[in-house]
Parts: structure tokens; sequence; C-alpha cells
């Protein structure tokens, strides 16, 4: 192996092999089933819990869990895909610390609560080792076209068939899952298991995908209308706000989504180049995620630099806390005015911010970051969209404003932009077209 | 899915689990939100005579053991029978039986022991529509010094003469609610089978002191300085009930009658294991007041989840599977012979199995260095106080030795099928030779 941490450029091979695989092993192992037993055990059963209130898809946890404790993990595996059929993904993935997990009594009374995603983890993986538990409601011979693969537009197509409907699912990318197969960190969701849960959740029937075809390129809303009798939206957000600083166009500079989409989609870690000194622009998941991939990728130096106070971050603390684990440095209250290189990227040039009644100013001083490379993660934001869509702020109306179309998760407003947020309201649209449809 | 469905006695319900008669059954308003949790059935808390109705203490009627975690495992009162006007009791039943047609209703009823009092009482309910009715026999406490539900289900021909009018005033299935406190919990039974009942229900509670505070010198629960024994019930009282419904089920003189499996019913595990030795149906209280209603989903799923398994398609399927397979000791093969084995990459290296089996066994367990405990089968007399004791489920297994292999310990080959009653230690075995 030639190159090392030190190496110069966004080249690849900074680590030993071994290195790769422990860096990018599962973040947070499962459950064995004694561990999950002493964790159910300390589940009280809350009345009216506030956990299940804290869930955006409100997963009945305290059932789920005593379901653990009473050694029937496949019953409570049910009672959570009742409310959540990507309860397996959610479980790897949802920020419980600030949703179920932070609405625990026991966080109250002792700090630690109830490990429920793990737990959900316990249940799903057990199950999910069984067939399909869903079976499809008589055929009503409606058909109902889903736009968009991931989490929304899966939740909305399985609760449909379920209800008997026929559902067409139409992705432009070439794999379904959206952001769980191409956004979400790798050591989230080891072992494949975006496909594996697509592929299960296929399992019930009814559910044809077509990968490839996009529409506003492919096919019009209108022709879509014409031709199903309900349309649902998951678009997500297809597009990447911009930073507006000198120099964004230098080689080296990268929409953060798109590397780790290349890093999901590359199984060979130690072929993914990157930079020795790596900075990472923004606040959120998004920014945590590139940054630590960066880091498990052998960057020497990694630093996220985030414009306003780290309270104002919308990582949670959880994540923060991760990042700089794994040896980011997270910088606040500085904001890019430059991006320096000749050819290629050298240096970002930040300015201090203060935030005042008046807004974010920028106290004048600034400094400069050694950079090869530079990730932008300040946010994503709706692609072109048909016309004719009643908007809410920068997102898609949930009302949609077009008769027979439905839309949700990321695209809409409404929620946080999560992965349970988005399944949660696939899955209630699914219920507003049943309910439509079947007049 | 497995149908749940249960006919008890000519009583349907959607499910095998009814709440017992107690708190959870006092009034129409926990009736019919227990139903819309999903119980099959109710017991509804025992009725008295026509008249003012008994009175409660206006203290604590509650005391508790807990486990580990506060964990609730044992509940002790010293509640009495209904304390609200018959009318009001009665006006509710009908109301409910008529909104839940599909679920079980039964009235428990105690009043003295006489017969006018009995028909009284028993004309009085005929009208509510419900299924059937439960003699409360067995209260420990409050009643049974007036004479009522323990003093009666004490004594064998009471049970017998009481049921015996029941019987012949009402037309309704009778289940008699038989009290644990007695040595030998067949004989109550017997009579009440022969009385004519249509089934037994058991156990109610265990005469019981909870605590004694060590401040005031007053058993709990404390009213003003003094206290009662009140009745046990919950998880604790569950290896007790479980006995006294084998017995019951396995007895040549009351094989067949049906019986209500009660005490400790907590999960769909503890339900199956009543029903496994004899039961019918469950009924369950201190689980519903310890986590509320919901407690049922789980009972629900889990039940059905079993039973799939086990490619039971009804509860019928399930009834009495394990009742042949209770014997007497003297029918236990001695010949079986297991060794305990410690999984070495499940043990935590606490020790307790050490100090269990070093202190107050056989002293079958060596101690490595690096804490590493490993069984000396030369020792191990498989008693399991090992796996009972160790914190980590299936970490400890008992392991049988097949037939043909030698035992360390007593240096004899493991071989046929061979018990106390022929064996050559045995003085009525040589005797009977
Ligand atoms: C890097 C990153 C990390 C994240 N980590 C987490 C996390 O740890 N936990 C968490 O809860 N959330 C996380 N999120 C957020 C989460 O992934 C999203 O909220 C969620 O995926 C939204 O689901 P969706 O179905 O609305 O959109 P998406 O997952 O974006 O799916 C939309 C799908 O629609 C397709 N599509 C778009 N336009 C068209 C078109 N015109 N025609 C056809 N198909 C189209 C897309 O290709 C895509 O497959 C993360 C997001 C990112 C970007
Ligand atoms: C507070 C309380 C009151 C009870 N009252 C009655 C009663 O009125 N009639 C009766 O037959 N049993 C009564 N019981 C006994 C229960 O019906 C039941 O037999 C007993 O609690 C065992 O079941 P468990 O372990 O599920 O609680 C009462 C129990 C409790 C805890
Ligand atoms: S549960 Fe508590 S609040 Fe309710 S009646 Fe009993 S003592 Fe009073």
């Amino acid at each position: 192996m030639t190159n090392s941490q030190l190496t110069p450029g966004i080249v690849p091979g900074r680590l030993p092999a071994e290195s790769y695989v422990r860096n990018f092993s599962d973040h947070a192992p499962p459950l064995d089933r004694h561990e999950a037993q002493v964790a159910a055990d300390r589940c009280y059963f809350c009345h009216d819990a506030p956990c299940i209130t804290a869930c955006p898809t409100s997963i009945d946890i305290p059932l789920f869990i005593r379901q653990i404790a009473t050694g029937t993990p496949d019953a409570a595996a049910r009672t959570i895909w009742d409310q959540n059929i990507l309860g397996g993904m959610c479980a790897r993935v949802c920020p419980t610390e600030t949703l179920c997990e932070q609405a625990c009594v026991r966080e109250t009374a002792e700090g630690k609560p109830v490990e429920i995603g793990r737990l959900q983890r316990f249940a799903t993986d057990h199950a999910m080792a069984g067939p399909h538990p869903y079976s499809r409601a008589s055929l009503t011979g409606k058909r109902v076209a889903v736009v968009g693969a991931g989490p929304a537009g899966l939740a909305c197509a399985h609760r449909l068939a379920m209800r008997g409907h026929d559902v067409v699912v139409l992705e432009r990318r070439e794999k379904p899952g959206g952001l769980n197969e191409y956004g979400i960190a790798s050591y989230k969701a080891v072992g494949d298991f975006a496909q594996a849960e697509v592929d299960w959740l296929l399992a019930i029937g009814g559910i044809e995908i077509r990968s490839g075809v996009e529409l506003g390129r492919d096919v019009t809303l209108e022709a879509l209308r014409a031709d199903y009798d309900a349309v649902f939206l998951g678009l997500g957000l297809a597009g990447v706000n911009a930073l507006n600083a000198a120099g964004e166009d230098l080689p080296g500079v990268q929409d953060a989504v798109d590397f780790i989409a290349g890093l999901r989609q590359q199984p060979d870690r130690a072929a993914i180049p990157v930079g020795r000194d790596v900075v990472v622009i923004g606040g959120g998941m998004t920014a945590v995620d590139a940054a630590v991939q960066a880091r498990l990728l052998g960057a020497e130096n990694v630093s996220i630099v985030y414009r306003r106070g780290q309270d104002r971050m919308s990582a949670s603390d959880y994540e923060q806390e991760h990042a700089q684990n794994a040896g980011v440095r997270i910088i606040c209250n500085a904001a890019p005015v430059a991006i320096h290189g000749n050819g290629a990227l050298r240096e970002v040039e930040f300015a201090y911010t203060v935030e005042g009644a008046g807004g974010l100013s920028q106290t004048g001083e600034t400094f400069r970051l050694k950079a090869d490379q530079l990730f932008k993660a300040i946010g994503q934001k709706l692609g072109a969209l048909p016309d004719g869509l009643s908007r809410d702020g920068s997102k898609i109306a949930a009302e949609t404003g077009l008769a027979g179309v439905w839309a949700g998760g990321d695209c809409t407003g409404g929620g946080e932009d999560l992965t349970v947020t988005a399944v949660a309201q696939g899955r209630d649209a699914a219920e507003a077209i049943h309910a439509s449809l079947m007049g | 899915m497995a149908n749940l469905t249960t006919d008890f006695i000519g009583i349907k319900s959607p499910n095998p689990f009814w709440l017992a008669s107690a708190p959870p059954t006092d009034k129409e308003y926990n009736v019919r939100r227990a139903f819309e949790a999903g119980w099959g059935g109710v017991v509804w808390k025992t009725l008295g005579s026509e008249g003012p109705p008994v009175v409660n203490v206006n203290g604590p009627r509650y005391g508790a053991v807990w486990g580990a975690d506060r964990r609730l495992l044992g509940l002790n009162n010293i509640e009495l029978i209904t304390d609200r006007p018959l009318e009001v009791n009665l006006r509710e039943i009908k109301q409910v039986k008529r909104d839940w047609p599909d679920r079980a209703l039964v009235i428990s009823l105690m009043v003295p022991c006489d017969e006018e009092s009995w028909k009284d009482i028993l004309a009085r309910i005929e009208d509510t529509g419900a299924d059937g009715v439960e003699l409360n026999f067995g209260c420990p406490h409050g009643m049974s010094e007036r004479g009522m539900g323990a003093a009666v289900g004490q004594v064998p021909e009471y049970i017998e003469m009481v049921t015996r009018w029941v019987k012949q005033y009402s037309r309704m299935p009778c289940i008699v609610k038989l009290t644990p406190n007695i040595a030998d919990i067949r004989k109550p039974a017997e009579a009440a089978k022969s009385g004519g009942a249509d089934a037994v229900s058991l156990i109610n509670t265990i005469n019981s002191i909870t605590a004694v505070n060590l401040d005031t010198f007053s058993p709990e629960p404390m009213i003003d300085g003094k206290g009662a024994h009140g009745g046990y019930c919950g998880p604790a009282v569950k290896p007790i009930a479980l006995n006294m419904v084998a017995e019951i089920a396995r007895s040549a003189e009351t094989r067949g009658l049906p019986i209500s499996g009660i005490g400790g019913v907590t999960t769909w595990r503890d339900a199956a294991e009543f029903m496994a030795l004899g039961a019918g149906n469950v009924q369950v209280c201190t689980a519903a007041m310890t986590y509320g209603f919901k407690v049922v989903q789980e009972m629900i799923s889990g039940l059905s989840q079993y039973m799939d398994e086990k490619g039971m398609t009804s509860t019928a399927d399930l009834v009495g599977r394990a009742v042949p397979n209770v014997t007497d000791w003297q029918f236990l093969n001695l010949n079986y012979v297991a060794k305990a084995k410690i999984d070495q990459d499940a043990c935590i290296k606490c020790g307790r199995c050490y100090a269990a089996c070093e202190d107050t066994s056989h002293q079958a367990i060596w101690m490595h260095p690096g804490r590493v405990f490993e069984v000396n089968d030369a020792e191990c007399v498989a008693c399991n106080l090992c796996v009972n004791v160790c914190p980590v489920e299936n970490c400890i297994t008992m392991e049988p030795m097949a037939k043909g292999a030698t035992d360390p310990r007593t240096g004899q080959v493991v071989s046929d099928y061979a018990n106390w009653t022929t064996h050559p230690n045995n003085p009525m075995a040589k005797a009977a030779e």
C-alpha cells in the first residue's frame, strides 16, 4: 500500500485493509437474547406511554417490549410493523435520543432510558428471518402510482397493497430505498440491510417497482393522473443548497450527499478516495455522517464548521458526541466566505459570526482551514416539480391541491426530515387514498 | 392465527382471558373499558345480599412484596366484597351484557349460608342476562368472620349444600370458587362436584401478612396502628395455584371437572401453563391492577403465537396437555441421570453457582484460575440449584446422560426406567416381593 493518512490530496487506500472492516462494522451491534431480556425487563409498561407519543409512527412500544420480555419477539415485530413497516431500518437510524428514548420515564428517573431502538432491532431482526407476516385484503382492482421508492413511497405502497390495491412504484434511481440506500451512514445499516428490507417488504405482493423512471423526464404527472386511480409523491429532496461562496466550483468541493451516496454504493471502502484535510460545512445529520465517514476512510483532519452556535446544530448531542469521538473537530459560529485554491482546493476561509436580534452577522474577523476536500451539507431542497402543486413554504403542501394526488416524506412540510417521519406520512397517505378510493 | 375462542361450561368468549372478581370488575365503567381493551370475559366483583352493603376500611387496603427494580411480585388486600348497592350492580350488569353480548359475564355471589338467602339472590340476578354465577367461597378476610367466604369454603359439606341450592334455584352454569387456605384442595372440589357444580375456579387469595412496620410495630397495610391478615395474590402465588389446579385435574374423583385457573397470571405463558394443567380458561386480577387493562394484548398475541408454533388450532388442543405428566414422586424415574453443564461463552463469571453448590449442595463445581467455573460430573447430583441461581438464562443447562453411559458419580450404568416402588432401599418394595 502506498498511501497513508498523511498522503496529500484526495486518494484511496489510506488505511490498512483491516481498519476498513473495523471502521465500517455495525455501529450499534445487535442485542443478544440475554441482553434483550435484561433491557426489556426495564420497561415499566407505562400508561398512555410518553414514548408512543414521541414516536412519529406511534409504535406501541410498551406492548412490543412486553412481548419481547415474554419470549415472543415475532409478536413484538408485528406490533412494530403494524405502525411502521420499516421498523427494522428505523431501529437502526432513528435518533432515538431525541424521540422515544428521550421521552422514556427512566430517562427522567435515572438518566438511562430503556433501549427502545435496540430492542426494536432485536424483534424485527428476529422476525425478518421468517416469512413476510402481512397478506393482502381482497383485491379492489384500483391502481395507484407511487413516485419515489424512499421510505415514504415504500410505506405508502405497502399499506396500499395490504388494503388490496395494486401499486406501481416509479423510481429514478437504479435501486429502491431512497436515502435508506443512498444516504444513511453505512455503519448504521450494515450488511446491505436496506435492500434486504425492501425485498422483505415487497414480499406482500401487488407492488411493482419500475426503476430508472423519472417523473418529469420519462413520465408526466398528468399522464399518471390519467392512468392511475391515485398518485402518491414521495420525491424526497433532490436538490442541494449552494454555499454561494467564491471558489465553490473548484475540484475537491462536493455535495456531502453525493459523497455519501458514492460511499454507500462502493462496498470496497479502500477504493474510495478521501482528502487528508477535510472540511464539512453544515450542522445536521448529513454533515456529521460525511465527516465521520471521511475520518473512517482515513482522513487525517476533519472539521465540521457550522455558522451558528453549537446548541443550534440540528445534529443531536448524541450525534455530535459521536462525531467528536470519531476525531472530528466541531467549529461553531463561523461562516464560509471564500474557497481558495489554484487548480485544486487548498484552503477554506471563514468569518466568525455572532447571532443577535437582527439575525446572524459576521464579526469581520476571519480564519482559514487547510483543506483538500470540502463537503457541503447545508441542506437539501426540492428538485424540479410538476406544475400545479400547492406549496407549504419551500416544500410541497400535504394537501397537494391536485385531485387524486397525495404527497409525503421529505418533499412535504410537517415533521422533521427523518426516515420515521417519512414512513408515518407515507402510511397515512395510503390510508387517505384508500378511504378516498373506497369512498 | 390460532383461534382463541373458548367455550367454558357453555359460556363462550373470544379468548380465555377473563378478569377475576375483584376491583377491576367492580363497576360498569371498569368492565366496559376492560372489554374495549380486549378481555374475553369478566367475573363481576362479588355481590352480597340485598340490604345495606358492606363497608371497607378508609385507609390502605393493599400491601405488597417487590422484586428487583420494584417489580410487584405479590399483593395482599383486606378489601371486602362489593360495597355498592345491589340494585346498582344489577342494573349495570344488565346494561353491559346487553352491549357486549359476545363477552362472558359471570356474577360472583357471597351471601349468608342459609337456603333463603341463596334463593333470594338467585332470583334477583335471574334477568340480568349474565352467563353464569361464581360462588365466592374463598375470601379469607372480613367475610369469613361473618360465616361467609372462606368460612364456607373450608367446610366441604357447606360447599356441597350451597352448590346444591344454587343448582336447584337457578338455571345458570355454576362455578365454585375455591379458597387455597385449606390442607387438601381436592376435598372442596369434590364437594362442589357432588353438589352439582359445573366447574371450579381457583385460587382465591392466601392468608398473609406482607410486612411489618418496624417503627410502629404493626403489620402492613396499617390502619391506625393496627393491621389484619389479608389475601395474597399476584405472581408470587402462581406456583401454589398451579399445583392446586393440577391436583384437581388429575384426581380420580374430580378428573374432567372444568377448571377456571386463577392466581398470578401475568403473561401468556402463565395462562398457557394453567391451561396445560387442565384449566379451560384463566382469570386475572393482580396483573390488571399492576399494569392496566391493556396487559391482555400481550396475553392474546403471545398465546396465539405459541399455539400457531405448536400447530394448535383451538384452546381445547392445549387444555390438559400436561396433566398426564403430573405424577407422584414415587413414580419418577430414578434411572434418569443428568449433569449440569456451564456454557463458558455465556458465563459472566459471577460465581453464584459456585457459592450455591459449594456452600449448600454437593461441592460439584470447580473454580479454576481466572474465575472459570466448571462442573465436576463425579460429584454433580443434578439438583438444578446452580441453574436456578445463575443470572444468565440458559447459561447452565441440565444435560441428561444417554442410556448405557456410566455415571461418574455412582459408577453405575444409566439403565431403563425404574422408580422407588421397586427400589431395593424401599422397605415397602421388599415387602411387596
Ligand atoms: C446523509 C443523510 C443521512 C441521514 N441519516 C438519517 C438518519 O440517521 N436517521 C433518520 O431518521 N434520517 C436520516 N436522514 C433523513 C432520511 O434519510 C430522510 O428523511 C428520508 O429518507 C426521507 O424519505 P423520503 O421517502 O421522503 O425521501 P427519500 O429517501 O429521499 O426518497 C425519495 C425517492 O424518490 C426518488 N425520486 C425523487 N424524484 C423523483 C422523480 N422525479 N421521479 C422518480 N423518482 C424520484 C429518489 O430517487 C428517492 O429514491 C438522512 C438523510 C441524509 C441525506
Ligand atoms: C383487592 C382484591 C379484591 C378481591 N375481591 C374479590 C372478590 O370480591 N371476590 C372474589 O371472588 N375474589 C376476590 N379477589 C380475588 C381475585 O379474584 C383472585 O382470585 C386473586 O386475586 C388471585 O388472582 P391474581 O393473582 O391474578 O390476582 C380479590 C382480589 C383482590 C386483589
Ligand atoms: S390508587 Fe391512589 S389515588 Fe387512587 S384511590 Fe387508591 S390511594 Fe387514592
